[in-house]
Order: C-alpha cells, then sequence, then structure tokens
C-alpha cells in the first residue's frame, strides 16, 4: 500500500513533466496542424539560457522571463525566417525540417555548453512534504501548479480574446480567414512563439528534477508525443490529463508488471501511441474528426 | 599492407626528409607503419556527437596532453600525432573508421577508443592485423581477461566487475546480512557492475532483495527507488551515469529513504556530490561510499596537490575553454600520460610488437593523477593496468579516504 | 524519348562497369566503405518506393534495418544457417513486420505516421535488450564474416567479396524496383499517392497497395540491416537507435526521395555525410549537419538528384513538377 502509494505521486510528478512538454506539441500542433519535432530542442536550448543568466548573477524572477520573452521572439524569427518557406509543401518537408531544428539545437548547446550534466537552480524549496506515508517534493507540486496555469491560460486565451480566435480560424480555414482580414502568415508565428513559450517554461520547471544536459529532452519527447495523442492532439486539457495518466501508468506498470517492467516502457508509450491513433484517434478530450478525402 | 624489408622506399623516404633538410640521419625504423622520423601516428574514435557525446572531454584531454608532450619535445624526438574521430558510439561507424585509419592513415596503434559495443566490433579486426589495441575506455572486464585470444588488444582503467568486488567484500565484513537493492542501468556497463558485486558476495549473493533498471531515455528514476525502498532494502547500490545518479540519491531522500549507499565510481566526483547535496539535502549524500583510482579534480583538498597544478596547467594553455573540473578531462590526460609512458619506454625505434610487450610489462608509479599508492601495472598474466581502488566516503563536503588499497582482482601488492 | 532510354542505359552500363573494377583501383578499406553504401542505397531504396511513390512517410526504417541485422546474426550464431540463406529470412521476417506495421499505417496520415514511426525508432533499442536470449542484450551478438569461396580463396579478400556480393544485391534489387515502379504497380502506388479518391475510382485498391508498399520497403531495410551486420562483423542495440533512423530518412530526402537515382546517392551521403561534416566543424559535427538539412529543405527540396535533373532535362522536369502538383 505504502509503495502504491508512492508510485503514484512519483508518477504524478514525472507525468507533469510530459504534460507540460505535450501542452506545447498541442499549442503548435492547434497553430499549425504540424508536429514540431524540434519542440524539446528548443526548450532544452532556451532552458540553457535561463542558466547562463543565473550563471551570470541575475536573479530567477528576472532571467525566467526574460528566456521565456526570448523563446517567443526566436521562435516567432525562426518560423518567418526558415519554416515560413516550407509551410505550403508535403508534409515530410516539414517534418524534415523540423529534424534539422532538432540536431542543430541539440549540437549547438553541446558546442556552447558542453555535455556535462548540470542542476538547475529551482524556483521551489526542496524540502519534501508528505501526504500519508508518500513522499513529494515541492518541485513537483511546482511543475503540476505551472502546467495547470499555463492551461488555464492558454484556455482563455483561445477561448475568450479575439486574438486567440483568429489564431485558431487562421489554422483551421486559412483561406477563407485571409478574407476576412486575418494575417495568416502573422498568426502561424505567433502560434511558434506561444509554443516555444510554453516548452520554455516547461524546460524551466523540469530541468531541475531531469536536471539540465542536452540530451534532457530525447526522451522526454516522445512520451510527450504519446500523452498528446493519449489526450488528443489538438485539446490542451487532453495533453495534462494524457501527462499524469501516462507518468501514473508507466510507473505502476514499472512496479508491478514484471513482464514489462522498467526497461520495455518507450515500447509501451509506442504501444498507447499506435493503439490510440488506431482505435480513438481523437484521444481522451480531443474532438478532432478522422479526416477521410 | 605491411611490407618489413624496403629498400627503395627507405632510400626515397631517407631522400625526401634531406630535401626537407629535416634530420639526415633518421632512425631507420620507418618502416613500421605510422612511425617517420618526426612523428608517431596514433588513431582513436571519441563519440563527439549523438547521446554519448559527454564522452568526447576524454578525448580532448587526450589532445591537450599529446600537445604539452610534443611542445615539451615530443617522444624520442618524434611529435604524436593523434587522430580522433567521431563514431558517434555507432559500431558500424567504429568499424569503418578503423580500417579508414589503420589501412588508410596507417596509424601506428588505436588508443583510448571509447565505449564497448565499439571496441567489440573492431577487436577482431586490429587482432587479425596486428595492430595495437590499446587502453581502451571501457570498464568491461574482457580486455583483461581474454587476452590469450586478443594479445593486441588492453584495457586501462579498473573494470567495473573489480569495483563491485571490493564494495562486496567491504559489505561483507560490515553488514553480512544487510539486504541490498540495487538500481543500474540497464546495459553492459551496469550488467558488468551487477555481476561483480554477485562476485564478490558469493554465496551471500541471495541478499540482493531486488534489481531495479532504468534506460537513459528515462525521464526520472524516482519510481525505480520507490520499488527498492518498499522491497524492504537497507542498502542501496548505485551504478548508474551521473545524471541519474543523482536523482537518485535526490528521490531516496526525499522519499525519507536512508540506507547505507554505495555509489559507483563513474558518477563520483565532488561536483556531482555537491549538485545532488544541493538538490536533496546532506541527508540525501552524507556517508556514501565509492572508490577512486584517479585524484579528483573538482576536490578542493588536491587544490596544491603538484600533479593536480600541473594537470591545470596543461589544460589551461591547450584546451582553453574546457573545464578542468570535469573528470573526463582528467581521465583523457591520464590515460595519455601512460601512453605517452609506453611509446618512450618503447625506444628510438618504435615496434608494434614492442609496444604490445611493454603494454604487458607496466610499472608506472610517477602517473600525475592516479591516486598516490596506486601503480599501473601489469604482466603477461595481469593485464588489468589498474586495478588498485581505494574506498572513499562523503563527509557531506569532501572524500575522506579509509581502508586499505584494494585489488579487485586480488593481486594485491 | 527513345534517345533519353539509350542515355539512361548506358549510365547503367557505365556505373556497373566502375562497381565491377573499383576494387582493383581503390584501397581495401575504401572498397569496405562502398559496400556501406550499397547497403545504405538499398535500404533508401526501400523509402524511395515508401515515401517517394507511395507518400508514406517513415522515421522509424531503422527498426527494420535491426531485425534483419539480428536476424541474420541469430540464423547464423544459433542455428548455423549460411549467408545466402539468412540474408532472403531476414528479408521475409523484415518484410512481414512492415506489413504488419503497414496495416497500421493505413490508419494514419501524414503527420500522424511520422509521429508513429518517430516514436518506433526510439524504442527499437530498448527494445531488442529486453529479449536478452535472443538478443544477447546489451552486449549483441558476434556476426561471422563471410568469407569467398573455395575458387576465389586468396584471390580476393573477404572484404573484397562482401563488396561484389552487396553490389549485385543492389542491382537487383534496382533492377527489380525499377522495373516495378515502371509498370502497373508504380502507377497504382503514385496514384494513390497523389489522390487517393481518384485512384479508386481507376479500380485500385488503396489499403492493398499501401499495405504491399510498407512490406516491400520493410523488406529491403532487413536486406540493407543484414549487409550492415555482416560487414561489422557485430550487432547491438546502440547501433539501430533513432539516428540511424534519421540517417536513412536524411539520405533519401538530400538524394533525392522520388527516384532511382535519389536511393544511390542517398547511401553515398549516409555514408559520407558524417565524415565531411567532421572535418568541416570537428567540435560540433551536428551542427553543420542539421543546418544543411534545414538549408536544403528551404532551397532543394527535391533533393540532389532533382536538381540535377533540372539542369540536364529542365523541361521534362517542369512537366513531371506539373503532374505532381496536379
Amino acid at each position: 500500500m505504502n509503495e502504491l502509494a508512492q508510485q503514484i505521486v512519483s508518477g504524478l510528478a514525472t507525468g507533469s513533466i510530459y504534460a507540460s512538454m505535450a501542452l506545447a506539441l498541442v499549442l503548435i500542433y492547434r497553430s499549425m496542424g504540424v508536429i514540431n519535432f524540434a519542440q524539446g530542442e528548443m526548450a532544452m536550448f532556451s532552458t540553457y539560457l535561463a542558466w547562463q543568466f543565473a550563471q551570470q548573477g541575475m536573479p530567477l524572477w528576472i532571467a525566467f522571463p526574460l528566456t521565456i520573452a526570448i523563446a517567443f521572439a526566436g521562435a516567432v524569427a525562426l518560423e518567418r525566417v526558415v519554416v515560413r518557406p516550407v509551410e505550403r509543401a508535403a508534409p515530410l518537408t516539414v517534418v524534415i525540417l523540423c529534424l534539422g531544428l532538432l540536431i542543430t539545437f541539440n549540437g549547438l548547446a553541446g558546442w556552447i555548453w558542453g555535455y556535462t550534466v548540470r542542476t538547475f537552480p529551482s524556483p521551489f524549496p526542496t524540502t519534501p512534504l508528505h501526504i500519508g506515508s508518500a513522499a513529494f517534493s515541492s518541485q513537483d507540486l511546482g511543475i503540476i501548479a505551472v502546467s495547470l496555469l499555463s492551461l488555464g491560460a492558454i484556455s482563455l486565451f483561445f477561448g475568450k480574446t479575439k486574438l486567440g480566435l483568429a489564431m485558431r480560424a487562421a489554422a483551421l480555414y486559412p483561406e477563407s480567414s485571409r478574407v476576412l482580414g486575418v494575417r495568416v502568415g502573422w498568426m502561424l508565428a505567433l502560434g511558434w512563439g506561444m509554443a516555444a513559450a510554453v516548452g520554455a517554461l516547461s524546460g524551466l520547471m523540469v530541468a531541475p528534477v531531469v536536471l539540465l544536459e542536452p540530451n534532457m529532452m530525447q526522451g522526454i519527447l516522445v512520451y510527450a508525443f504519446a500523452a498528446a495523442v493519449l489526450g488528443g492532439i489538438d485539446s490542451p486539457v487532453g495533453a495534462v490529463v494524457g501527462g499524469l495518466a501516462l507518468g501514473v501508468g508507466l510507473n505502476l506498470i514499472g512496479a508491478y508488471v514484471p513482464v514489462i517492467g522498467t526497461d520495455l516502457q518507450l515500447t509501451t508509450a509506442f504501444g498507447i501511441i499506435i493503439v490510440i491513433l488506431l482505435f480513438r484517434p481523437a484521444g481522451l478530450f480531443g474532438r478532432r474528426t478522422m479526416r477521410r478525402v | 599492407m605491411h611490407v618489413r624489408n624496403r629498400p627503395l622506399a627507405a632510400t626515397l623516404a631517407a631522400c625526401f626528409a634531406l630535401s626537407l633538410g629535416v634530420g639526415a640521419f633518421a632512425p631507420a625504423a620507418a618502416d613500421e607503419p605510422g612511425i617517420t622520423p618526426t612523428e608517431i601516428l596514433l588513431g582513436g574514435l571519441h563519440p563527439y556527437s549523438g547521446p554519448a557525446s559527454a564522452y568526447g572531454a576524454i578525448g580532448k584531454g587526450i589532445l591537450a596532453y599529446f600537445a604539452y608532450v610534443n611542445d615539451k619535445g615530443g617522444v624520442n624526438g618524434r611529435k604524436i600525432t593523434y587522430k580522433d574521430l567521431d563514431d558517434a558510439y555507432s559500431p558500424p561507424q567504429a568499424v569503418q573508421l578503423t580500417k579508414q585509419l589503420v589501412e588508410q592513415d596507417k596509424v601506428f596503434a588505436m588508443f583510448d577508443t571509447l565505449g564497448t559495443p565499439s571496441n567489440l566490433a573492431i577487436r577482431q579486426y586490429l587482432n587479425d592485423n596486428g595492430v595495437p589495441q590499446l587502453y581502451v575506455a571501457t570498464g568491461a572486464s574482457t580486455w583483461g581477461s581474454d587476452g590469450a585470444k586478443y594479445p593486441w588488444t588492453i584495457g586501462w582503467q579498473p573494470d567495473y566487475q573489480s569495483e563491485a568486488i571490493v564494495y562486496a567484500r567491504y559489505l561483507l565484513k560490515e553488514a553480512p546480512n544487510a539486504k541490498i537493492g540495487v538500481l543500474m542501468q540497464n546495459d553492459d556497463y551496469g550488467e558488468d557492475y551487477l555481476t561483480g558485486l554477485k562476485t564478490g558476495l558469493g554465496s551471500k549473493s541471495g541478499n540482493i532483495v531486488k534489481v531495479a533498471t532504468y534506460e537513459v531515455t528515462d525521464a526520472s528514476v524516482a519510481s525505480q527507488v520507490a520499488s527498492l525502498k518498499a522491497a524492504g532494502a537497507d542498502t542501496f547500490f548505485v551504478f548508474a551515469t551521473p545524471k541519474f545518479s543523482i536523482q537518485a540519491l535526490v528521490a531516496a531522500a526525499q522519499q525519507s529513504w536512508h540506507p547505507r549507499t554505495f555509489f559507483n565510481s563513474v558518477s563520483a566526483s565532488a561536483t556531482i556530490l555537491g549538485a545532488a547535496t544541493k538538490a536533496g539535502g546532506e541527508d540525501a549524500t552524507k556517508g556514501l561510499i565509492t572508490t577512486q583510482y584517479l585524484k579528483d579534480p573538482s576536490e578542493p583538498s588536491w587544490a596544491d596537490d603538484a600533479g593536480m597544478k600541473q594537470y591545470r596547467e596543461i589544460l589551461a594553455k591547450y584546451a582553453p575553454g574546457a573545464d578542468p573540473n570535469n573528470g573526463f578531462f582528467a581521465y583523457g590526460v591520464s590515460i595519455a600520460f601512460t601512453m605517452v609512458d609506453t611509446l618512450k619506454r618503447a625506444g628510438k625505434n618504435p615496434t608494434r610488437k614492442a609496444v604490445m610487450d611493454i603494454a604487458n610489462h607496466l610499472h608506472e608509479t610517477d602517473n600525475f593523477l592516479v591516486l598516490p599508492g596506486i601503480v599501473v601495472e601489469t604482466t603477461p598474466k595481469d593485464r588489468f593496468p589498474i586495478d588498485q581502488q581505494r574506498l572513499a566516503r562523503y563527509d557531506g563536503t569532501h572524500f575522506v579516504p579509509f581502508g586499505e588499497i584494494y585489488a579487485g582482482r586480488g593481486r594485491g601488492r | 524519348m527513345s534517345g533519353m532510354r539509350v542515355n539512361k542505359y548506358w549510365s547503367v552500363a557505365v556505373l556497373a562497369l566502375l562497381v565491377l573494377v573499383l576494387p582493383r583501383f581503390v584501397p581495401s578499406y575504401a572498397a569496405f566503405e562502398l559496400t556501406f553504401v550499397g547497403a545504405y542505397a538499398i535500404g533508401i531504396l526501400g523509402l524511395v518506393i515508401l515515401t517517394g511513390t507511395n507518400g508514406q512517410i517513415s522515421l522509424g526504417h531503422g527498426a527494420f534495418f535491426g531485425i534483419g541485422g539480428y536476424a541474420v546474426a541469430i540464423l547464423a550464431q544459433k542455428l548455423g544457417v549460411p549467408f545466402w540463406a539468412s540474408v532472403p529470412l531476414a528479408a521475409i521476417v523484415s518484410g512481414i513486420l512492415g506489413l504488419g506495421l503497414g496495416l497500421v499505417a493505413l490508419r494514419l496520415e501524414g503527420v500522424y505516421l511520422a509521429l508513429a514511426t518517430f516514436a518506433l525508432a526510439v524504442a527499437t533499442p530498448s527494445t531488442l535488450k529486453h529479449f536478452k536470449s535472443l538478443t544477447g542484450g546489451s552486449q549483441g551478438l558476434a556476426v561471422p564474416s563471410l568469407s569467398p569461396p573455395g575458387p576465389l580463396h586468396g584471390v580476393i579478400t573477404s572484404e573484397q567479396w562482401l563488396y561484389y556480393v552487396t553490389w549485385v544485391i543492389a542491382g537487383a534489387l534496382f533492377l527489380l524496383t525499377s522495373i516495378a515502379l515502371g509498370g502497373r504497380l508504380g502507377r497504382a502506388l503514385r496514384a494513390i499517392r497523389d489522390n487517393e479518391v481518384a485512384a479508386i475510382s481507376f479500380g485500385v485498391n488503396p489499403q492493398r497497395y499501401k499495405t504491399f508498399a510498407f512490406g516491400w520497403s520493410a523488406a529491403y531495410a532487413g536486406i540493407a540491416g543484414a549487409i550492415v551486420a555482416i560487414a561489422t562483423g557485430f550487432v547491438s542495440p546502440d547501433t539501430y537507435t533513432v539516428a540511424l533512423s534519421l540517417a536513412l530518412v536524411t539520405g533519401a530526402v538530400l538524394g533525392g526521395i522520388d527516384t532511382l537515382w535519389g536511393a544511390l546517392l542517398g547511401g553515398v551521403i549516409v555514408e559520407f555525410l558524417p565524415l565531411l561534416v567532421q572535418k568541416i566543424n570537428p567540435a560540433a559535427p551536428s551542427v553543420v549537419y542539421g543546418i544543411a538539412l534545414v538549408l536544403f529543405m528551404i532551397f532543394l527540396p527535391g533533393g540532389i538528384a532533382r536538381s540535377i535533373q533540372a539542369v540536364i532535362h529542365p523541361l521534362r522536369l517542369r512537366r513531371e513538377i506539373h503532374h505532381a502538383r496536379s
């Protein structure tokens, strides 16, 4: 019983890591209908920037917002300069371009900061908290809280603001939006910027737990994919619920299903992606109807 | 490819040397591959891209030390050129690059190729062709124990198995009925440690109550730690790379689990423990036990040590920008020292055979980054250059050595 | 048109002759590297069929590479099956698994398929490690080397022999593919890629063709993986990481994913680009690699083969592009 509680709690903690990354993936998907394979590496790169600022003696409450702003501006610029030319190309071209970005950011980070594992300053206290017999850190709680906060902000933005509505319209009906005077190109760039900002926030939150190094996001990315698919790839709520469910589920499988154990977790994530896409392509919360050509 | 008697070629080479105005009476050993009157050419492979690129620092440490030696006049009048290529930790790449180094570049020997899979993949080829595969950067035990089958191959660092044996012997004395929980990376490196632990425990290997593995792609090992705690373990073995080692210590502290902890030397540097202490509190690290064989550059108590000062000077001058506290650089410099030492002792006209012979008869007491009292030593029957280690306990800020110097393979001194 | 075809035969003949005599003029290790070029070209040919011709994205072909490699290793080591039998068996095993994934892929389009196959690529090494009794776990398995048959013993090295075997296989597969894609099968695959509804109205069953294309393509990857395993003499999970899958796709895209020549060029790229980028920037080879990919996608999305064709046959290409767009 004791262990079960602990496994669930630490599953929630890991799940919140997946959830925060999945949220960024969902944002890009909503605004462009693509999946950005470079999302994780962009988040990692932003986190290194924050680390660099902190090294220079900048207080965290300045360094974090500054990093998020840079990530936003950088991604908008990246969309305008690099992604724009292939916007209308075949999906493969966009996918390969994103993979090129993934490789570039990963290599750049290694080149600039090296591959040594670094600790990252946490904005939350490190003292463990206890619920009954299960222990978790305020860091874990912080990640969940921040994920929920950004989820709330995103929902408000897309649901209540004019800009948010325009962005969704631009993604879903680019031609008619253009006729109505929506600047579709800029809406897409904004989508990239927002996703990068959420990604950067995610990097800043998870780096104290998974530790900072150029490859920190590579495993997480696949779990985040699985979480996004599980929750419904166009649903921010789904991304968060999917992430938490995946974290807890994989922990329980690892601890109590010896056949799968802890070494087939990636395979399980792959299996989840396949099964969900096959049998419930809208995920748990998505509204996507399978496009039939 | 390797022709012993080439008078014409030798004459031509001599003429060429003359025309360049380089030593007219050059040594006559010019018919050994990779050896010219002015140069010794070595080849090596490290991952400079891909998931294992952290180890690239070892290659850079080696290059720095060779540059330093070359500036001091080289080895018996020859400069060392180290052609170090990126194999991205992929065996097929390693095989191709090795063939290229041996057949195109005609390296004298392969030195310090990193990683067990890559070295396993190229071992047969190098032995078939009589090319030394010197001081490979992996702790698998096969490099030392399979000398009869692969005489051209030799390791350097203590193998993981013997490190685990050292822990097991100590534990059997301290707490013969300990309940052991093991966290290990799910690959050959983790498995070697586990094998060593079981060997060392012997009839007591039933004391291991649970083994939990992690994958390098995992986000966190908190779940594994919870399983070990739940299995009732009171002794915690961490066979993990730095990132996951820190996570494991922090997770144990947060779950209020305070076992007796053994911590693999792969991750035991003052920087890493400092990081774990910062993230998990003093309880996370205090009292854990590891083994050491090199001086830890991030350990402040070595600051005034002559060898450490020399290391820092070399790095500052020949690898500017490198963080000297990163133990991989120290590893590179130290292993390059043994390589230079081997070449020096091979004399004015080194041959591959002679170098291999010396590698089988090492007795090196002056490697300036190896812990005092530990000798880099081999005999044809004992082909483990470093198999002595010292136990050390982390007191919250420092590693404090204790006990005698252990020889994992029981060679003794 | 007939002039063009004669041209094509000539270029193939010259290429075949080149392959035949090359080992006489290049050092042994270079022949060895060319063996890898041949193997990668076979693997990429599979992607030309699947992605270029049929429009299904796979970022996970490294998995089939691995299945081919492990099939040869396990057959040779545990059952003593000789090379000439184990390579076809490797093709069959990965082909069948490819058919299985193809059935799944029917339900996924575009970016979803990319995502699912990417996850497959990432999950491959740990899955291979898991079945320890079969795959040797993380230690991997040794693969016996291929020695030349009796009469050729001592005449050519085993490396040269593998080189010839590889290129004969590659030649046969390129010929087979060229014929198949030039005929009904190719037309059906292309029709499905361009417009599935129209294809159905012409009496083409997209499900059957798409599944078949996946299996066919996976079989090629299996053969390629088998050859690489024999050349390396060793299989281990670390060989079949996501990096391998991405290298194959990269080679295909840079070479030209919708032409056979593109596959050949792709083989050259996968083999030699890593060496080249190391020379350009030894500190961070992957940065050069990544930037090259991005620039190619922006400026030459058709790959090198298409760009060369654009120079040689500008008119024909324009017509083809027109066809592809409509």
